[in-house]
């Protein structure tokens, strides 16, 4: 009998008799609701400060310049952009493409590394990675040690139920939530470890200039507990 | 020829399951140790009220957790059906699966592995059923050198020192302590501490980053374990914090992981109720950092070699108990660790096994057999505090004392099996018991201040870690008696 028989016989035996179990899904599911409003962004936005990630936002023709000034703030001279990250996005200059693909080397020599997102979970700070448009190879996200991710309003959702309903599990996924980071000394958190240690987070809203206050009173009454 | 009728626990000789001292001898040296009693209760009361803050702004936290342990519950119910197709799945995606019995053969199938690579170094995610196994010894012994690279399983290699936690194995250790093995130690195993370093966290975190760094650009193989693996859709999932998952996961050519068989999950969507329960309960964060998700083989992204090694070693015998199969819903987040006043007070060695605290007392017997770690269900005050904060519902304490009781089953008669019969006999005839209660008023005379420090033999056992309080100068019977004229 080789090893797989002989588990398989093994559970056999433990469990002569499989009851059926009922998984009562009683929690709060996928919903939709509330989807890149106001209020979500405001969440989205506590949640990655608290995780110390740059949180910024821009409006939707305004987005090449603002992420500009981001680089030149930071210290960044090149970055690397996935192909098909916006071109209109894209400000001239400090572009390094990946293709051919970049060695690990070459990557570690970049400043940092530009992408969208497929979907962000407000609740958690999250902003999950699946390799489409503009995402790149997982290797793109993580050697490059500053991440400038944007993020459309309307890709962020409230709960964890709510990104699982969208995602396809086939594709390589990173889920982030904030900065690399570690616990492991006396328990206390420390950011910046092996992943970007710099994170920063720029918020395309759908508003208008003139609609910005809305948006204040948002975050204030998001400040509490979910 | 194995007879299946028998549960086939985890071997003796290999892995880390087993300490060579029994628990209250191991624990005794751990209570002397002031350094180490300063440095977990500093650590677990941090984490503890991390925990409670995040997993009270949960509206529906009964709800998850009640979701979470039935899921694994069913998972359980039929671990062949979704073993069976979580392989068929990371084979239709360029995957690789194996079987292994035990550790032994779990080791030499990943130690061929690797050697068919051509390779003698590899990098490594922090996993415990390599710890369990014993991986890095089996490697060593072929030539191959595995580097954790983990912050706190870093530390714990530099140092030549055991894990003491399921999360942060390095929990035994305070930051100077920290300082001191990297100066020591990191020039030996590559890029050395930077001199002047500091105790400061981001400055230790700092030097772990450079010392890696080389090595994970040069990797060719990496070797991981799994957080929850996908039956369904062959998905594997591995959570971690620093970004150490992510560059294994992700640069090296070939990825060799090791996981439990406990550890599959029926479909995508269970994950949605792991990924909650998870990180709140484990680091106290909503979310941690980095969570990795990767089906068989992605063309382009990642390694292009995958191989899954699905482990057994003792938890298909713990499976085969109804009482103590629950133990096999853990999902390693270490929350019971944490509030468990016992670990808190002897720190994980004590345990002798990579799985300590309530839930070790619980797992390690039964991957063992109980007569391979009898010590263990006895390393417990059954508080209860274990149940409360699992985030899978398992019932700890009432495990515990099944436990005990198979121990007691299987060691023969000792003294206290004995007295018990004894008192039973007894307690059957009034007048003789009763007699007896009043004889037993005899002890004040060992008592100094009302406190019995040490009983003669054979009862001196019962005394050897306890004082007994002086029995009453009059026993509850005759008080009875007495005030109220009859019994």
């Amino acid at each position: 009998m080789n090893a797989r028989e002989e588990i398989l016989a093994r559970i056999a035996a433990a469990v002569p008799e499989s009851v059926a179990v009922d998984v009562r899904r009683t929690y709060r599911g996928a919903s939709g609701e509330g989807r890149g409003g106001a209020k979500l962004v405001a969440l989205f936005e506590d949640r990655l400060v608290d995780y110390r990630a740059t949180f910024g936002r821009v409006e939707p023709d305004h987005v090449a310049p603002v992420i500009a000034s981001a680089l030149v703030e930071a210290g960044v001279r090149s970055v690397v952009v996935p192909a098909g990250f916006p071109a209109e996005w894209l400000p001239a200059g400090v572009a390094v493409a990946d293709d051919p693909p970049l060695s690990s080397a070459e990557l570690d020599a970049v400043d940092g590394v530009l992408t969208t997102c497929r979907i962000a979970v407000a609740e958690t700070g999250t902003i999950v990675l699946d390799g489409g448009a503009g995402q790149g190879r997982r290797a793109v996200s993580l050697v490059p040690d500053y991440h400038l991710v944007v993020v459309r309003a309307d890709q962020v959702v409230a709960t964890v139920p709510d990104a699982i309903a969208e995602l396809d599990p086939t594709r390589a996924m990173t889920w982030i939530s904030g900065p690399s980071a570690t616990s492991d000394i006396e328990l206390q958190r420390v950011e910046g470890v092996h992943g970007p240690r710099r994170l920063e987070v720029l918020l395309v809203t759908a508003w208008k200039r003139g609609r910005q206050g809305t948006m204040g009173a948002g975050t204030s009454a998001a400040k509490g507990r979910i | 020829m194995t007879f299946l009728g028998m549960p086939t626990h985890a071997p003796s000789g290999v892995g880390q399951l087993r300490g060579d001292r029994s628990f209250p001898k191991a624990a005794r040296e751990a209570l002397a140790d002031s350094q180490l009693r300063g440095n977990l209760g500093r650590a677990t009361a941090t984490i503890r009220a991390k925990r409670t803050a995040v997993v009270a702004e949960v509206p529906d936290w009964a709800e998850l957790r009640a979701a979470g342990a039935a899921i694994k519950d069913a998972v359980l119910a039929d671990l062949g059906y979704h073993l069976v197709q979580l392989e068929e799945q990371v084979v239709a995606h360029g995957g690789r699966v194996y079987w292994a019995r035990d550790a032994n053969e779990a080791n030499r199938i990943v130690t061929d592995l690797v050697r068919a690579t051509g390779q003698t170094d590899v990098v490594k995610v922090k996993s415990m059923a390599t710890q369990e196994i014993g991986l890095n010894d089996a490697l060593a012994a072929a030539g191959i050198a595995a580097w954790e690279t983990d912050l706190a399983e870093l530390i714990v290699q530099l140092a030549d020192d055991l894990p003491s936690h399921i999360l942060v194995p390095a929990i035994h250790r305070n930051r100077t302590e920290i300082r001191d093995i990297f100066l020591r130690e990191m020039g030996r195993a590559g890029v050395p501490a930077p001199a002047g370093l500091t105790d400061e966290p981001r400055e230790l975190a700092e030097a772990a980053r450079l010392h890696l760094r080389a090595k994970f650009l040069s990797a060719q193989v990496a070797i991981s374990g799994a957080n929850f693996a996908v039956a369904e859709t062959g998905t594997l999932a591995v959570v971690e914090s620093e970004g150490n998952g992510r560059m294994c996961l992700t640069l090296p050519k070939t990825l060799i992981t090791v996981m439990g068989i406990e550890k599959v999950v029926p479909t995508w969507r269970d994950l949605e109720v792991f990924l909650q329960l998870l990180p709140r309960s484990s680091t106290g964060e909503r979310m941690n950092p980095y969570t990795s998700m990767w089906t068989g083989v992605h063309p382009g992204d990642g390694p292009q070699k995958f191989h899954l090694v699905l482990l057994d070693n003792g938890r298909t015998a713990t499976l085969a108990d109804p009482h103590g199969r629950a133990a096999l819903r853990c999902i390693r987040c270490s929350a019971c660790l944490n509030v468990c006043p016992v670990y808190e007070r002897t720190g994980g060695h004590a345990y002798g096994s990579v799985y300590p605290g309530p839930i070790g007392a619980v797992l390690s017997p039964q991957l063992t057999g109980v007569m391979e770690n009898p010590s263990l269900p006895f390393a417990s005050s059954l508080c209860g505090a274990c149940y409360d904060v699992c985030p899978v519902a398992i019932d700890i304490p009432t495990m515990l004392v099944h436990l005990r009781t198979e121990v007691v089953a299987a060691s023969g008669p000792n003294p206290e099996r004995i007295a018990m019969v004894g008192a039973a006999w007894l307690m059957r005839r009034p007048r003789l018991y009763a007699a007896a209660l009043r004889l037993g008023r005899a002890g004040r005379l060992l008592a100094r201040n009302g406190v019995i420090r040490r009983l003669p033999p054979p009862m001196s056992a019962w005394t050897r870690a306890r004082d007994l309080p002086a029995p009453p100068a009059e026993t509850f019977r005759d008080w009875w008696v007495r005030t109220h004229g009859s019994t």
